[in-house]
């Protein structure tokens, strides 16, 4: 009513003007940040003493947030396995999908929300990195998905379908422990996968399958996720099974619904 | 015949015609014996027409898919449109395959009503058969017909399996394997079976033609010979009908063929075509292109065979492993010929079933009013169990998935099937039988003292009465007619002797037949409305006499 008033009385300033003050002042904020972290990170020093200041952040976030099952260097303990020499790849693989830090044991660890920023992340790969050789993070040129998508099909068929599905749709293995759907799963953590072995998969290192090959498999599960299935909803990819409760509950629960309407008096 | 020329004359084109197919192939004949054909009104005696039609569709569909699909394992390059296949080699029957879904104009659409119509006419039949199951409908005299039903589910699942195989891709060459090893699991004959079904060693350049001439010829044309001995055996028998005023095992209460279910199962045709056209428009079914061609090293995750096939899959992972036994020279392997065994047993007890019931019944009469599942309450808990056995080896063929889904162990959801498929039937069976023979006892009450009103009356002595409501005949007439049996006794035959047959045919009686909730008799609704305040008439009397013809001279052994 105060709003109607003001109109009525002819107002100095327009209705609009205190959600425009406040749109201006969102977008230089938000945009000034952007473009400060932007700065940031186009200027990130690739220096040694850089390089020292990331490690010595990593030390810092492993302290509070690994050394307890991991150890104070890393070197682990009865609950959990030693890093050194994991190298910053699995670091990066665990931390990045949100599997590590794991918060419930069981048997095996779950994604989950991702429980630090893209920085600290970097800096605990490169802590752990520190502590011993081991793979590296790849690179963007290693995990770019212009490879050849036939051979990695076939590639991901021999060496992967068996937990994986032939289209990543994932699997059970024994004990309740499975292999995830590689649906949603990102280019570098496909390929840091392969390198570490993460938790029950085998490790594919590059005598097994060459950067190359990795590549190819990549850019294959990159065409299946990017290409949804020409033939309609896929029903999550989970073959035969799927398509017989459909056919059980859907199909034929519509068919028999109209059977009803069918057989019922007229009135 | 001069008549009909005398008629023609007024009638014009239409009846011209008709003239002249009558004279020359009797078409009023024929027309009078199918077109007054009566069939009662039904949802549920709509699910086999829904299998019929399903098939329709499938004639049209595959005629559509032979005229592109080249059945030849000859290994190509294959360079369609299908970017992470491009370059691989793969079988010809494959690349046609992806041919089809890609670049066939509508091809895709057609493979897929072709698969979904294939998942769909063994569901309708599966649940006809259940239908037919549960009411009694299997007995005398279609008891034949049943083994004819039976034998469409069969080569339904043959067809099913055949097609499935087609495309030479990775999911359907594992499922031969599948049975290829089955086939070896065999002892003596394993091996050479199993050469001369691929022509050599697995998986060889044969088996898709083989397949192919399978399912295209022999298997169709099997189909298509049972579909009209069952659909004739419809006509000799007459159709079933749910008990109600006036129905009975002499009659048959309903619309005729002509005009009325014509139009209306044509119309139903164009219905379920329609369903599947939708379901196939919408929803992806087998994408072969992600499988990749066969090649007998990668098995990918979730490999499992069409629902049909699942019980046999499922019998499969759940029989015990570690169950060879090396005897006269050849290996036992029972982990492959125990599921076998199961699934065919399983199967024959299915085709068995209504001469096992008739002989223990020792009925028979002819059965054309159908029972309440309900009324007969050891066969609706023998079929619980079957259901719940057979569901257990069908859940058996999704253990990973149901692990994976439900965040379970692969292992403890093996195990829990396994004790399911023991002791689930078991528990299916007594609880069936329980909730039966309750439904009987309230049917029993109601039939006797109506429905409860809620309206509480206070007499004019001070006693408080609440007021049960009559059934009108309709009611009466469901809750009272159905025809009880009692348990045999094993009777001497005539050397006198009590022979082991007779013996276990009255075991199976009693089993069958000792717990029992006798019908409602006449004398005991004329006692309970007599209690009851004359508002009770004579309408509800009058159907309940003609109901309760039989269990009235029953009464004596229903009252110990």
């Amino acid at each position: 009513m105060a709003f109607m008033k003001r109109n009525l009385n002819g107002s100095r300033r327009h209705p609009m003007a205190a959600i425009l003050v406040i749109a201006a002042g969102l977008a230089v904020s938000g945009g000034g940040y952007a473009a400060a972290t932007a700065a940031v990170e186009s200027t990130k020093p690739v220096t040694a003493a850089a390089d020292a200041a990331q490690v010595d952040l990593g030390h810092k976030l492993f302290l509070a947030n690994c050394a307890s099952c991991h150890g104070k260097n890393g070197e682990g303990s009865a609950n959990a396995p030693s890093l050194i020499g994991v190298g910053a790849a699995a670091a990066e693989f665990q931390v990045d999908t949100g599997r590590m830090p794991g918060q419930a044991s069981g048997p095996q660890l779950m994604v989950k929300p991702v429980q630090f920023t893209g920085e600290e992340i970097d800096a605990i790969a490169a802590y752990v990195g520190s502590l011993g050789p081991g793979p590296a993070i790849p690179t963007d040129a290693q995990i770019a998905a212009n490879g050849n998508a036939t051979r990695g099909g076939e590639l991901f068929r021999i060496n992967c379908a068996m937990c994986h599905n032939a289209v990543g749709a994932g699997g059970a293995l024994t004990q309740g422990k499975y292999a995830p759907a590689l649906t949603h799963t990102k280019a570098d953590h496909i390929y840091e996968a392969m390198l570490t072995g993460p938790q029950n998969m085998p490790v594919f290192n590059d005598a097994n399958l060459t950067p190359t090959d990795k590549k190819d498999i990549i850019t294959y599960l990159t065409y299946v996720q990017n290409n949804p299935s020409a033939g309609g909803y896929e029903l999550g990819n989970l073959g035969p099974v799927v398509e017989g409760l459909f056919i059980w509950i859907f199909v034929l629960g519509l068919i028999i619904t109209i059977t009803i309407w069918l057989g019922a008096k007229s009135n | 015949m001069s008549t009909a020329v005398n008629t023609q004359k007024k009638g014009g084109f239409l009846a011209g015609t008709a003239n002249y197919l009558d004279e020359r192939v009797g078409v009023a004949g024929i027309l009078k014996e199918f077109g007054r054909k009566i069939f009662p009104d039904h949802w549920s005696f709509m699910l086999g027409e829904v299998a019929l039609y399903s098939f329709f569709v499938l004639l049209l569909s595959g005629t559509f898919l032979t005229f592109f699909f080249q059945p030849a394992m000859t290994p190509v390059i294959y360079d369609g449109v299908y970017g992470p296949l491009k370059g691989a080699e793969m079988s010809i029957a494959y690349a046609s395959t992806l041919d089809i879904s890609f670049e066939v104009r509508g091809g895709l659409l057609m493979r897929q009503v072709h698969h979904w119509a294939a998942l769909l006419f063994v569901a309708a039949a599966g649940l006809h058969m259940l239908r037919v199951f549960f009411t009694g409908a299997f007995r005398k005299p279609r008891e034949i017909n049943w083994v004819v039903g039976f034998m469409l589910f069969v080569l339904g699942m043959a067809a099913g399996f055949t097609g499935y195989s087609l495309p030479d891709d990775l999911l359907s060459g594992n499922g031969l394997r599948i049975i290829d090893g089955m086939i070896k699991g065999l002892p003596v004959i394993g091996a050479y079976t199993s050469s001369l079904l691929f022509g050599g060693e697995f998986p060889g350049e044969q088996i898709v033609a083989r397949l192919y001439g399978l399912h295209i010829l022999l298997v169709p044309a099997l189909i298509l010979i049972f579909i009209v001995i069952h659909l004739f055996m419809v006509v000799i028998h007459k159709h079933t009908h749910y008990s109600g005023p006036g129905r009975k095992d002499s009659n048959v209460v309903g619309y005729p063929l002509m005009p009325v279910y014509v139009a209306k199962a044509g119309g139903f045709f164009f219905i379920v075509f329609g369903v599947i056209m939708l379901v196939a428009a919408t929803f992806t079914i087998n994408p072969v292109w992600n499988y990749g061609g066969y090649d007998p090293s990668p098995v990918s995750a979730g490999t499992q065979p069409d629902w049909y096939i699942g019980f046999l899959d499922g019998a499969l992972r759940l029989a015990p492993s570690h169950l060879e036994v090396h005897a006269g020279g050849v290996t036992w392997a029972w982990n492959i010929l125990l599921p076998m065994i199961v699934g065919v047993g399983f199967l024959a007890v299915v085709a068995l079933y209504p001469f096992l019931e008739a002989w223990v019944t020792g009925d028979k009469r002819e059965h054309h009013v159908l029972d309440r599942p309900r009324n007969a309450p050891t066969r609706t808990a023998i079929g619980a169990a079957g259901v719940t056995f057979y569901a257990a080896l069908w859940a058996g063929a999704s253990t990973d998935l149901i692990a994976t889904n439900f965040l379970l162990s692969l292992n403890n959801v093996l195990n829990a099937i396994q004790i399911i498929l023991i002791v689930g039937p078991i528990i299916a069976y007594i609880i069936t039988k329980r909730v039966c023979l309750s439904l009987q006892r309230k049917d029993r009450e109601i039939a006797l003292h109506g429905r409860e009103s809620g309206r509480i009356i206070r007499m004019p002595h001070g006693e408080y009465i609440e007021v049960h409501e009559p059934l009108d005949a309709f009611e009466q007439y469901k809750l009272v007619d159905f025809k009880d049996y009692q348990p045999t006794l094993a009777r001497p035959n005539a050397q006198g002797k009590i022979t082991l047959r007779a013996r276990l045919r009255a075991g199976l009686s009693r089993f069958y037949f000792e717990d029992r909730i006798a019908p409602v008799s006449q004398g005991e609704l004329d006692a309970a409305h007599h209690d009851h305040a004359p508002a009770v008439t004579e309408a509800p009397k009058k159907k309940a006499v003609t109901a309760a013809k039989k269990p009235v001279a029953k009464k004596p052994a229903a009252k110990k």
